[in-house]
This record gives C-alpha cells, structure tokens and sequence, in this order.
C-alpha cells in the first residue's frame, strides 16, 4: 500500500519536475528542477529494488553532472531572457510533435500484450533479494560477463574528460605560470647566500 | 498493485517532455542539453523497470552504461558550450553556423 502511494507520489513530482525543466524562465530553476527529477527517478528505482542504481543516479546524476550544468549556467554571462523569446512561437508546433509521440507510446502500450518470458531468454537471471544484495549482484554480473563493456565506458569517461580539458584548456600571454624544470634546476649557489654578521649588526641584502 | 506498463507510463511521460523541451526551447542549448537528459533518463526508467519485472539483472547493467555515456556526453557538451561562449560571446543556436552544416 505504502508502495503503491509512494510510486504515484514519486511519478507525479518527477512529471511535474521534468515539465517545469522545459517551461522554466530561469535556466538555475531549470537545473534545481533537473535536479528534482533525478531525486524522484532514484525514488522510482528503490521502488523497483534496483538499489545500486539509484545511488548512482544520485552520486553521478545530482553530484556531478547537475552540479556541472550549474556551473555553466552561472559562470556564462548570457541575457536568458532573449533566448526564451520564441518559446511561444514554438509551442503549438511543439506541443503537436510532442501529443503524436505520446499518443504512439499509449498504441503501442495498448497493443502490446504481456507474456511471461521464457527461461531461456533470460541472460542474467537475478537472485532472490534475500540472499544477494542488489549491489553485489550487479558486480557479480558487471565484472566477469561485462567486463569489456565496463572497460569500454571507462575509456569513454577518460575520452570524454581529456577532451573536455582539451577544449577549455587555454595558455594566456602575460600570466605568470609555474616553471616546474627551472624551480628543480636551481642550484645551491643560486638560492643560498652566506653572510657572517657581527653582534649588534643588522644584515643588509 | 503497481505493475510494469505503470513505469513506462512514467518513462514515456518523461519523453515526450523531453522532446517538447528541444523543440519549445530551440534557442538555449543549455535546456535542450537538460532534455536531453531527460530523454535518457526516460530509457533508463524503461531498462530498469523491464529488468526488474522480468528478473533479469542485464537491464541493469545496461542502464549503467547509458549513464557513462550520458555524463561523458554532457561534460563533453558543456565543454563545447563553453568554449564557444569564449569565441563568440553569446550561445544563441541560430549563430551556429560557423561551419556551414
């Protein structure tokens, strides 16, 4: 019961989120409202008793890259309201594409007939809740049959973080840099000066 | 009881107002780059509920990587976004035509 309450709790605020995404003025509320959705979704996932997943929604989705479209939209100096300007012109259309493409999904969702999927076409069956946890399962899984794939998504995140540096990465003239080869050449002599001062004396450099 | 074709509802609905999102706001990428993840939040809603109500863990693992590919995506995106910004000082959509695509 609490389930089922929780599922239509979570479902309408992510909605209603991901609406207020699109339609919102300001670009910050866009990201708090992306933000939003991504909460809810990791809700959803718990429901499903995915776990794993839904923590990482949360560390990936609200920690890193919610946190980087903030960055961005605050850091780029950009009149927004300009850019809203033609959101009307846009609507009818917008809305037209955007009633076929649900009507498509409930056709198909009402053509479509629920069968039970035979054992053998199971890849990865996943165990009973009690004994395996969801996260555990996953690794079980993602580390001997996955492992290549898992390999493959890490040299895309290598990939995409050089490129990422490479693009915004830029040398200014006239900005004192740290010059790492002459700090370690420097000898003894060069950085080191002996003076014998007398009692009473100051030291003059 | 809640059952599978409740989550696609969902997934769908998160979809469709993804796409909405790129066409209403076809002037500030920054949004269309935020539908965008809505739309692979949508897939990743539609993987995860199969997974579960079918009992089979690929599902799973699959929406993982969509979203690998969606971070390297978006941090790739607002790299370009940024960079752009620098060169031109505005990142109206109609201006990028720089390359005559």
């Amino acid at each position: 019961m609490i389930a089922v309450a929780a599922f239509y709790i979570l479902s309408a605020i992510a909605i209603a989120a991901a609406f207020m995404v699109v339609v919102a003025r300001n670009p910050v509320h866009s990201v708090l409202f992306l933000i939003l959705t991504f909460f809810t979704a990791s809700g959803l996932f718990v429901l499903l008793g995915a776990e794993f997943l839904a923590m990482l929604l949360i560390v990936v989705y609200v920690g890193a890259v919610a946190v980087l479209f903030l960055f961005v939209v605050m850091m780029l100096d950009i009149d927004f309201a300009e850019l809203k300007a033609g959101f009307f012109t846009y609507l009818p259309f917008g809305g037209l594409i955007a009633l076929i493409l649900f009507g498509q999904f409930a056709m198909v969702g009402g053509a479509w007939i629920e069968k039970s999927v035979t054992a053998s076409a199971i890849a990865a069956p996943s165990p009973a809740a009690a004994a395996v946890s969801n996260a555990e399962a996953i690794g079980r899984i993602l580390y001997t049959d996955y492992i290549f794939l898992f390999q493959a998504a890490g040299i895309i995140l290598f990939i995409a973080m050089v490129g990422a540096i490479a693009l915004t990465l830029r040398h200014r003239d006239g900005i004192r840099r740290q010059n790492v080869s002459a700090q370690v050449g420097r000898t003894r002599a060069a950085g080191v000066e002996m003076k014998d001062p007398k009692p009473g004396e100051g030291v003059v450099f | 009881m809640i059952g599978l074709s409740h989550y696609l509802a969902v997934a769908a609905a998160l979809f469709t107002i993804g796409v909405f999102g790129i066409f209403v706001n076809r002037k500030n990428i920054i949004v269309i780059l935020m539908s965008i993840e809505l739309i692979l939040l949508a897939v990743n809603i539609n993987l995860v509920a199969f997974s579960s109500f079918l009992g089979d863990l690929v599902g799973q693992v699959f929406a993982m990587f969509v979203l690998t590919v969606a971070a390297a995506e978006a941090a790739v995106g607002l790299a370009i976004l940024v960079v752009y910004f620098r060169n031109r000082g505005n990142i109206a959509v109609e201006d990028l035509n720089l390359m005559k695509g």
